[in-house]
């Protein structure tokens, strides 16, 4: 039911609404400026599709599918 | 542009004053990584800096010396960092060294806090930490220019308002600020003042009254490392709290969190909280007007593009390449030169004997042989240098990171693998970025099969000495370059396989994350590009100077010693037989003839000659002779080592022929005493195969030990990679032989 940034193609916009897993992971994406509330848009895919790229507040941030999937987002727009 | 306006321009050396008492003279500057951080401390140090090393950790330290006009202060630069959140040892630095918790660092006195202005958000959440740790701070707000061009512009005196600390707006790659910075600092040193910044009130009691606990029972603890023991749930401080104060804490831990964060994760809480405050901040003190798609980001639709970005990834990395073997041969062959001209002005000056020989076969022509090779060393370290500079190196990371999975890594360790292709030193100290532990000592192991600079010259003189000069395409492909690509590939495989083997046996486990910054290209700072690359070229002419110097000596003694008249003396009654009987030119040939047979009879004795004979049967089935073993064994230490010692060797014991001077032509001439060449194609390339695996650098197998916190890895690789380079070169030359 839910959509995952991983699911998100490249020029979507999207509102971050929860991450699946607590752990350490979370708490690195979270520093990073990503949190529930925050806005992203993903730019681009590297080749084979991963890991993509996002911008998240004034910069722009790389990270996996797998990574991705732990991001449930609401599409924006 | 004043960026030459360094830290040396404006010097009024002052002693310090008395009066300064008791504030240490010593600051932390800290800051996220892709912000300026180490373009600003090089501009504020200059030549005054010094490299060195953590103890226990895998972290490089950097310190130096700025000049204030109070007078010196101490500079630590802490590494690159996004928060002070500590999941292993290495991100324990930052706080450790604020906390002033290594012996030979004193506690700061002041923190300079770098923050990038175009990127305010992200970079203050690092300062938000920072505010709290109860010292002095001083705010640099660089990029201003950067921000401008965004449209962004930063209220300084609000922002200095909200943080409760001195903030100082500037743009470090041009020097513009610097003298601004440094009265600041000075004031600050002089008269501290705690910035009053407290986000997480309750987690702060709670870390008081758990720390003051702790240190009553004897336990030696700062409420800071308290508070982050009881936010990074398994994180670092925990860890090491556990480790102070015993196990049975965790349940008071986990107390403690529930009670602070009411069911949420602290994790989240400090998160949310930091942000939280960051926004109201921004809100004050940023105005921003809608600019359109930065160069930045145009740049980044072609280098980051799937395709595009891959075939220019291709085209940047023959451009390496090329560039430093063609940029390279002037230069080498100046140095070449200069060696070959001082050797021979010597001998002719130097009576012949010991002395000269030691000058001439040691000194120069051991020493020479390595030092020419400085060319191609700068030319690749500035391309590495420049590329991460620029933000390319990321992009590359992010092409890469599919590929690098393959064979269990990631994007991360291409930097590390990279930079291995000029030394496996940095590359292996570069993999100190990997935060998973296992993904970094996979790269570790696989760093130093990468062909670094030192295999080049083995390559590069058996290359040119035996593998025919043939082209195709007028001139488009030869030969010889095409076996060195093939080396370097096989170098490459070498090492992916390797990781690949060992993470899916000895490495086994769960994939670690892949969160990276891709920061916006930005045009390289010079001065600060220029104090690396000088770095670079110290350690590996200290490396020179030392290591190499030393070993060459050595060998040269193995050579020379023992030195008994008696063959002299032989020699010279066949010598005085060939004046009576023959005249001209027959008479020049037999002398050439009997001094060389002279030299090889000296060899033939000698120490080195001995040892050869010894080691012989191990690498008779490499097709190698005792002179090709006794230069292999003696380039364990540096590989590079092994160009010396053939030097000295073919020096000692040369084919007197004014045509075969170089190294190259009496490689060519090296025979087995039945006349069959030394060096057939075969042995030859089973010769680089083995330099392809063989792990012959003591340096590399230190940093190993120091990286990987153990000398069984060390060990193993040095095992592994030894057994590999000799089992690879056995069957390249008897399969080689016999077809």
């Amino acid at each position: 039911m839910g959509r995952s940034l991983a699911d998100l193609k490249p020029g979507d916009r999207a509102r971050v609404i929860s991450f699946n897993d607590m752990g350490p992971l979370s708490q690195r994406i979270m520093t990073l400026g990503l949190l529930e509330g925050s806005e992203v848009q993903v730019i681009r895919r590297a080749p084979a599709g991963d890991p993509m790229e996002i911008r998240v507040m004034d910069y722009a941030l790389s990270l996996r599918r797998d990574e991705a999937r732990t991001i449930q987002v609401e599409l924006l727009s | 542009m004043t960026h030459c306006e360094s830290a040396h321009a404006v010097e009024t050396v002052r002693p310090a004053t008395g009066t300064v008492s008791h504030t240490t003279r010593t600051i932390a500057l800290v800051g996220n990584p892709n912000t300026g951080k180490s373009t600003l401390f090089n501009i504020l140090t200059g030549l005054r800096q010094k490299t060195g090393n953590y103890p226990g950790v895998t972290v490089e330290k950097h310190t130096g010396t700025l000049t204030l006009a109070s007078g010196e202060v101490q500079l630590i630069d802490v590494p690159g960092t996004y928060s002070l959140a500590a999941q292993s040892p290495d991100e324990m630095v930052a706080i450790d060294t604020l906390l002033g918790r290594f012996d030979e660092l004193e506690r700061p006195g002041a923190v300079l806090v770098l923050v990038d202005a175009s990127n305010l958000r992200r970079n203050l959440y690092l300062a938000s930490q920072i505010l709290e740790m109860g010292l002095a701070v001083v705010v640099v707000l660089n990029m201003t220019d950067v921000a401008a061009r965004k449209g962004i512009r930063i209220d300084d005196r609000s922002l200095a308002r909200a943080l409760d600390a001195r903030v100082v707006p500037m743009i470090a790659a041009r020097g513009e600020g610097i003298e601004e910075l440094k009265r600041v600092l000075d004031e600050v040193l002089q008269h501290g003042h705690t910035p009053s910044v407290r986000l997480l009130p309750e987690l702060e009691q709670a870390s008081k009254a758990l720390g003051g606990e702790l240190r009553a029972a004897g336990v030696e603890i700062d409420d800071q490392e308290v508070e982050r023991a009881l936010i990074d749930t398994g994180g670092y401080a925990e860890q090491r709290l556990q480790r102070l104060a015993g196990r049975d804490l965790s349940a008071r831990l986990d107390g403690l969190r529930e009670d602070v964060g009411e069911g949420q994760a602290l994790s989240g809480l400090e998160a949310r909280s930091r942000y939280g405050w960051i926004n109201d901040i921004i809100n004050d003190v940023e105005t921003r007007q809608e600019t359109g798609a930065s160069w930045s980001d145009r740049i980044d639709r072609v280098v980051s593009h799937p395709g595009w970005g891959s075939l220019l990834f291709l085209v940047v990395m023959a451009a390496v390449f090329q560039a430093v073997f063609s940029w390279a041969t002037p230069m080498m062959d100046l140095i070449d030169a200069g060696t070959t001209g001082l050797g021979t002005g010597l001998s002719a000056w130097l009576p012949p004997g010991a002395l000269s020989s030691l000058l001439i076969d040691g000194v120069i022509a051991g020493v020479g042989s390595v030092v020419i090779f400085l060319p191609q060393i700068l030319i690749l370290f500035a391309f590495i240098i420049l590329l991460e500079d620029t933000g390319y190196m990321a992009r590359a990371a992010f092409l890469m990171d599919r590929l690098m999975r393959w064979c269990g890594l990631s994007g991360q360790s291409f930097i590390p693998m990279l930079s291995s292709f000029a030394c496996a030193v940095p590359g292996i100290m570069a993999t100190r970025v990997i935060p998973d532990r296992r993904d970094r000592i996979a790269t570790i192991l696989a760093a130093p099969f990468m062909t670094c600079s030192a295999r080049l010259p083995v390559y590069a003189l058996l290359i040119a000495a035996f593998v025919p000069q043939r082209s195709w395409l007028g001139g488009l492909i030869n030969l010889q370059g095409l076996i060195l690509l093939s080396l370097y590939l096989l170098g490459i495989f070498g090492g992916v396989i390797t990781a690949f083997v060992l993470k899916k046996t000895l490495l086994r486990g769960p994939t670690p994350t892949f969160l990276m910054e891709l920061p916006p290209y930005r045009r390289p700072n010079l001065k600060s590009v220029l104090l690396r690359l000088m770095d670079r070229a110290v350690i590996f002419l200290r490396r020179a100077g030392t290591v190499i110097f030393t070993v060459a000596m050595i060998v040269w003694a193995l050579a020379y010693f023992p030195h008994p008249g008696s063959i002299h003396d032989a020699y010279d009654v066949q010598r005085a037989e060939a004046s009576n009987r023959f005249g001209g030119v027959e008479l020049e040939a037999r002398r050439l003839a009997l001094d060389n047979l002279e030299a090889a009879a000296y060899l033939d004795q000698s120490i080195l000659g001995r040892m050869g004979r010894i080691v012989d049967p191990i690498f008779r089935p490499l097709g190698w002779d005792w002179k090709v073993s006794a230069a292999v064994i003696a380039g364990f230490p540096a590989r590079e080592v092994v160009i010396a010692v053939l030097g000295t060797i073919y020096a000692v014991g040369q084919d007197v022929d004014a045509q075969n001077d170089s190294l190259k032509g009496r490689l060519r001439g090296a025979s087995w005493p039945d006349g069959e060449p030394v060096y057939t194609l075969p042995m030859v390339l089973g010769l680089l195969v083995f330099y392809a695996f063989c792990l012959q650098c003591v340096a590399t197998v230190a940093t190993i030990r120091r990286e990987a916190a153990s000398w069984s890895w060390a060990l193993f690789a040095w095992t592994y990679m030894t057994s590999l380079g000799y089992l690879a070169a056995l069957a390249v030359f008897q399969i080689g032989t016999r077809i």
